[in-house]
């Protein structure tokens, strides 16, 4: 589903990624764990297509296309989904609304029929109870003044209603209290099937207790250093990332 | 414009307004009339040089020798239906070309107290009203286009609500100018009084229609009793060739309240000048105001709030959308006087560039004089948020939507806050109808 092969980017003049290789199959979880400034998010905002990040060598194919050539916007079409980091408000931009302008955009570039109201509101009823949202966070503008544990719900629910083909979790678990996390976990747990694929970026272990991935990798100073199944993890959580970076230490920390 | 061109403006001013004293009666104002047109005829145009003035070049209204005559006066039923607001009750006033419609206006079921009528008929008949309160409230020597408009007093609108009355239904004023035989001055005069406790709703549309060329100069005074409100709305969407410069005069007594909604959407060159005189305790004052420019448009919004005694509050916000090669130019000027203890003021402006070539001139100003206050003001400049644009481009929304939704969004933190449904409900299709996506955006928007 998704090949990287030895991606480099920059922002500005400083280079980030310096030759990651991944590749992930339909149904995988990968865990990309990894100290600050290893270039987790550079991956996960690469693969979402945001603006700002300079390809410079290698390539990134998504069901046989070319990732790096479509807009973010086509990336979604094409079942692509990032759950910030930093969920962006909105104000004057209704939530439920643009959840259906999403749903129909995306059905439309599919050739799909697109929802009517009522078939829309049954099927973000169904999706809401996955993740325990509430009413009125529905009808407020995107993100506005939700909490910081309510915006990351509010991704997973995104992420339920869009259903995409794959999903790029960025530190969903930061900033959430254990209820939080376990009821986000229980979302993205329920989403997992054979045909999506879901890529976790996390900093910590905690959120690898609730969601199990089939893979874990480290990236450090740009490449994926050491990759390995869910007992890495727990290893890097024993014993820091220290261990394994050293091996590293000639390379430039990443922003 | 040598200072030679502006006294051979000065000449053309001159003999429309003996050709106008010809058409109207002489009277108890016409003393009035000469002398404003005398201070007129002495500063002529305000140049550029003056601060007041300083971003907002008026030579474009100053070189042409518009004509005070109108020769079309009528309008078609068609014409003014498709005007008119259709899911709104009002009290309704229409000027073509500056003169009155009888036909068209509608101000059956007014109770007896209550007076709405054109402002022609005011000066024939409510002398001894009007000589207590007709150019008393905006003045002359602040701005020569006030002191031009005094001159030539003819039609607008005189309001007067008494005591403890609410008018049960807003008051529409349509200002619609067309193609003339000459590009036409009009020179309307609105005067509103509001006794104690009294409660008004005031709508002022001027919408130019044939893409005419002429130039709008409009005066208006309010003055507010004890605890009386005023609603007032004005929306400019005059021709794109179109000049309109408006001076809006509020003087405020105890407890009262002035909310206005100013938007301006139309006219090649525009200035709204609002002053607010909270001159007694209890006083507030909110303007808020929205201008969307394209093209070459200039529109220039200023306004003064003078804090003259204590307990008095003020709250402004003002936001901008700046495309093409248009131009801005915001000054919110709030002043504190000495004896002004235990006041409020707040003032916002931001804008929005979505053109390399779009500029605006941003300049809140705070004078405080005393030192027991609540203060603040702030403005900004940007362009759409990269951030917002992304977060909703990767939720499957094309960028153009994305850009237009956010537009939307930045501007209806304006319009949000309109009560009146119907006034809101036409704005936002006004606006949305700026934008590309109408349809999707309309769903967007937060009910």
């Amino acid at each position: 589903m998704l090949e990287i092969q030895n991606l480099h980017t920059k922002i500005g003049d400083k280079e980030i990624l310096k030759g990651l290789n991944l590749s992930i199959k339909a149904g995988e979880v990968h865990a990309i764990m990894g100290p600050n400034g290893s270039g987790k998010s550079t991956l996960a905002n690469v693969l979402a297509g945001r603006d700002g990040y300079e390809v410079t060598q290698g390539s990134v194919e998504y069901e046989g296309k070319d990732l790096l050539e479509l807009a973010p916007e086509e990336r979604a079409w094409a079942g692509i989904f990032l759950a910030f980091q930093y969920p962006v408000e909105i104000p004057g931009v209704n939530n439920v609304y643009l959840l259906k302008a999403a749903v129909n955009a995306i059905r439309k570039n599919r050739g799909e029929q697109e929802l009517d109201a009522v078939e829309f509101l049954a099927l973000i009823k169904d999706k809401m109870k996955l993740v325990k949202m509430k009413d009125d966070l529905l009808s407020r503008s995107v993100n506005e003044d939700f909490s910081g544990g309510e915006k990351k719900r509010n991704e997973i629910f995104q992420m339920a209603v869009l259903e995409p083909k794959l999903a790029i979790l960025d530190e969903t678990d930061s900033g959430l209290d254990i209820d939080a996390l376990k009821i986000v976990s229980e979302g993205v747990n329920s989403l997992r099937n054979e045909e999506r694929s879901i890529i976790l970026v996390t900093h910590y272990q905690r959120l690898l207790d609730y969601i199990k991935p089939d893979y874990v990798h480290v990236l450090s100073g740009g490449k994926i250093i050491k990759s390995g199944g869910p007992e890495l993890a727990l290893e890097l959580e024993e014993k820091g990332y220290d261990w394994i970076v050293k091996d590293d230490k000639g390379e430039n920390e990443a922003a | 414009m040598s200072q030679e061109n502006m006294n051979n403006n000065a000449q053309h001013y001159l003999a429309e307004f003996d050709q106008f004293q010809e058409t109207v009666e002489r009277d108890w104002f016409s003393e009035q009339r000469q002398s404003a047109l005398k201070l007129f005829i002495e500063t002529g145009f305000p140049s550029s040089r003056l601060e007041n003035w300083k971003y907002t070049d008026v030579r474009p209204i100053a070189k042409q020798s518009f004509s005070n005559v109108s020769t079309t006066t009528s309008i078609t039923t068609e014409e003014i239906d498709a005007i008119r607001f259709q899911d709104i009750d009002c009290y309704e006033l229409v000027f073509i070309n500056g003169v009155y419609s009888k036909e068209h206006s509608r101000l059956d079921g007014l109770t007896e107290n209550i007076v709405i009528e054109n402002m022609a008929d005011a000066l024939a008949k409510d002398k001894d009203l009007l000589e207590k309160h007709l150019s008393q409230y905006a003045d002359n020597n602040v701005s020569p286009f006030t002191a031009l408009n005094t001159a030539f007093i003819q039609h607008g609108t005189y309001i007067n609500v008494p005591k403890n009355t609410v008018v049960d239904k807003p008051i529409n004023i349509l200002y619609l100018s067309k193609d003339n035989a000459q590009p036409l001055a009009t020179h309307p005069r609105n005067l509103v009084i509001m006794g104690e406790h009294a409660e008004a709703t005031l709508i002022e549309n001027y919408i130019g229609l044939d893409d005419a060329n002429y130039f709008t100069n409009v005066v208006t005074e309010v003055s507010l009793s004890t605890a009386s409100i005023l609603k007032h709305y004005k929306i400019q969407q005059e021709s794109v060739n179109a000049y309109h410069i408006g001076n809006l005069n509020v003087t405020q007594g105890k407890d009262s309240l002035f909310k206005s909604h100013s938007i301006s959407l139309g006219g090649s060159l525009v200035r709204n000048d609002i002053y607010g005189q909270l001159a007694a305790e209890g006083a507030s004052i909110v303007l808020n105001g929205l201008y969307m420019t394209d093209g070459k448009q200039h529109v220039d919004n200023h306004t003064r709030v003078d804090h003259l005694k204590p307990n008095t509050h003020s709250t402004e916000n003002y936001r901008g959308v700046l495309n093409g090669k248009s131009r801005g130019v915001f000054n919110g000027k709030v002043v504190v006087h000495p004896q002004a203890q235990k006041i409020e003021a707040h003032q916002n402006n931001a804008n929005l560039l979505l053109s390399d070539d779009a500029e605006i001139d941003t300049k809140p100003e705070l004078e405080i004089y005393a030192d027991d206050v609540k203060c603040s003001h702030g403005a900004t400049v940007g362009q759409l948020d990269k951030n917002m644009l992304f977060y909703l481009r990767s939720r499957a929304i094309d960028e153009d939507t994305a850009r237009s939704l956010l537009t939307y969004a930045f501007v209806n933190e304006i319009i949000s806050d309109i009560s009146l449904v119907p006034i809101k409900n036409r704005l936002e299709h006004l606006i949305i109808g700026q934008l590309p996506d109408a349809e999707l955006i309309r769903e967007f928007t937060n009910e």
